[in-house]
């Protein structure tokens, strides 16, 4: 008994250390050519002055980092307002009712139209088109229009996203509920909703990504957040500097929110399962 | 008559699952459903819980029209409770929140009563160590017991068991079955459908043999299992010992 025992930890162990090393050493030779090979190019010289300048970096992040508390802002109002709409978009779309045919038309063609057009159109049409309408401050605000369109589009891909986590839990679920008496929107409440939020939450944060991202797109009608900050520093020193150091800010978001999501995840899992297949 | 049904019709488009069944289930008796997979058992037990709508009859509950259409089924579901083949426990929610779900939001129970209630029910059935556990951490024959607990935990005054210990390893059965044999020991009136015919020989007080949506036979146990009436009723009991399942 102990020889099997030591001899499969044994296996294990080397096992891990196999593949530790083949990581290391396929990372390694990665990193390597491109240190390596980037450099020899014929014009690194001129990339680095203009894309790299430490110089500019150290000047225009300061201001940068002011610029993006905007992006932040519009994020953190956007996103519940997406979360919200969306959940309610698609509940509509589920719904069985024969009352709510009209909505469930409504909802099917408001995210095929959505979804249709680019968001950079959305945001002109509504951002420029709304104020345009002669509408009183500050209702004319193109920071707000400009955030309406990022909300009515967004949603609509989110909707999709949550419809599909409701309709990939089991009838039976429902069955379960309801014959314990609880009504249609207490069971997607308790019971149907917690689960498909939980389903879906890797192609939610994958759109709260990129929806982070497409914040920028606001500043092409009108206020100036990082993206824009970015542009006029650009043009200020001549150098694409400041746009490497917008995109590090960026990344200084993105990242640490889709670790953080799977690390949650993955407690979720081992919380609520006992077991996992070897690898 | 706890519950009666007269002339039950249900149809999935053009085809008919339950052509014309009536029953009677007295206060306080085990009536077993037995039959050949399709037979109509699984679909007449979603009816009774009014899961299902139904094409045509009635359905009675203390001598009330359960199946009148525009009738709020939720009521009626809280005093007629169900059990799954599959058990169809919340994975999300520990044995606890599973239990006091549907008293908490149904009935306004408080918490802390719903708790003590449902850890009484935990008691009695073996389980009170499981009240923190996630249904995925626990074994086929407790997920159902919870499941039963759960359907207790709603105080209903008919219990409907949909082939409960169909998807149970053979061994752990027999808990499931004990917990039937208690209910009914308590005077729960109980309709389950099974597979398990010596379990349905010693626990009914009536037997019905379905086969294409209509009950076939029905009568004691000694009657059905021994002398049955009707050729197709002699037929499926035939397989049935055939197979070594009685």
């Amino acid at each position: 008994m102990v020889t099997t025992t030591s001899r499969r930890a044994a296996y294990e162990k080397t096992r891990k250390r196999r593949s530790i090393a083949v990581a290391a050493i396929s990372s390694l030779i990665v990193v390597a050519a491109i240190v390596i090979l980037v450099p020899q190019m014929p014009r690194w010289d001129r990339v680095r002055t203009s894309f790299f300048n430490g110089e500019v970096f150290r000047d225009s992040f300061p201001r940068l980092l002011d610029a993006f508390v905007l992006d932040v802002k519009i994020f953190l109002w956007s996103a519940p307002a997406i979360l919200v709409l969306a959940m309610l978009v698609a509940m509509a779309r589920n719904s069985r009712s024969p009352a709510l045919f009209p909505v469930r038309v409504f909802t099917i063609a408001y995210t095929d139209i959505m979804r249709g057009v680019p968001v950079l159109l959305w945001i002109y049409l509504i951002g420029f088109g709304v104020p345009g309408l002669g509408l009183e401050r500050p209702w004319n605000s193109p920071l707000l229009w400009g955030s309406v369109a990022l909300v009515l589009t967004y949603a609509s891909y989110v909707a999709e996203v949550f419809r599909a986590g409701i309709e990939s839990i089991h009838e039976s679920q429902r069955a379960a509920a309801r014959s314990l008496g609880l009504t249609h929107w207490q069971t997607m409440r308790h019971v149907v909703i917690p689960q498909a939020i939980r389903r879906v939450v890797p192609p939610l944060m994958n759109d709260m990504v990129s929806l982070q991202k497409d914040v920028a797109l606001v500043s092409l009608i009108g206020p100036i957040e990082i993206l824009r900050r970015a542009g006029v520093d650009k043009s200020k020193f001549a150098n694409f500097t400041p746009y490497v150091a917008a995109a590090v800010i960026f990344l200084c978001i993105t990242i640490p929110l889709t670790r953080t999501t799977d690390y949650l995840l993955e407690r979720e899992r081992r919380r609520t399962t006992g077991t996992r297949v070897r690898s | 008559m706890k519950m009666s049904v007269r002339n039950l019709v249900k149809s999935y488009g053009n085809h008919t699952v339950l052509n014309g069944i009536s029953l009677e289930i007295a206060e306080g008796t085990v009536v077993t459903l037995i039959g050949p997979s399709g037979s109509g058992k699984s679909t007449l037990l979603r009816c009774l819980n009014l899961l299902e709508p139904i094409d045509d009859g009635e359905v009675f509950l203390d001598g009330e029209d359960i199946s009148l259409p525009g009738l709020d089924a939720n009521p009626i579901r809280q005093r007629v409770g169900m059990v799954f083949q599959s058990f169809n426990l919340f994975p999300h929610m520990t044995v606890m929140e599973n239990i006091i779900l549907s008293p908490t939001r149904t009935r306004g129970v408080a918490k802390a009563a719903a708790r003590v209630k449902a850890l009484e029910l935990l008691e009695r059935f073996g389980l009170a160590d499981k009240a923190g556990a996630y249904p995925d951490q626990l074994s086929g024959g407790q997920q159902q017991r919870v499941a039963i607990v759960r359907a207790l935990a709603v105080e209903p005054e008919v219990l409907l068991l949909d082939e409960i210990t169909s998807s149970l390893d053979p061994e752990l059965v027999s808990e499931v079955l004990d917990v039937v044999r208690e209910l009914k020991s308590t005077g729960m009136t109980i309709v389950l459908a099974t597979h398990e015919m010596g379990f349905a020989r010693d626990t009914s007080d009536l037997v019905c043999v379905l086969d294409g949506g209509r009950i076939i036979e029905q009568g004691p146990p000694s009657q059905v299992f021994t002398a049955p009436q009707s050729e197709r009723a002699q037929l499926f009991l035939q397989r049935i010992i055939a197979s070594g399942r009685l």
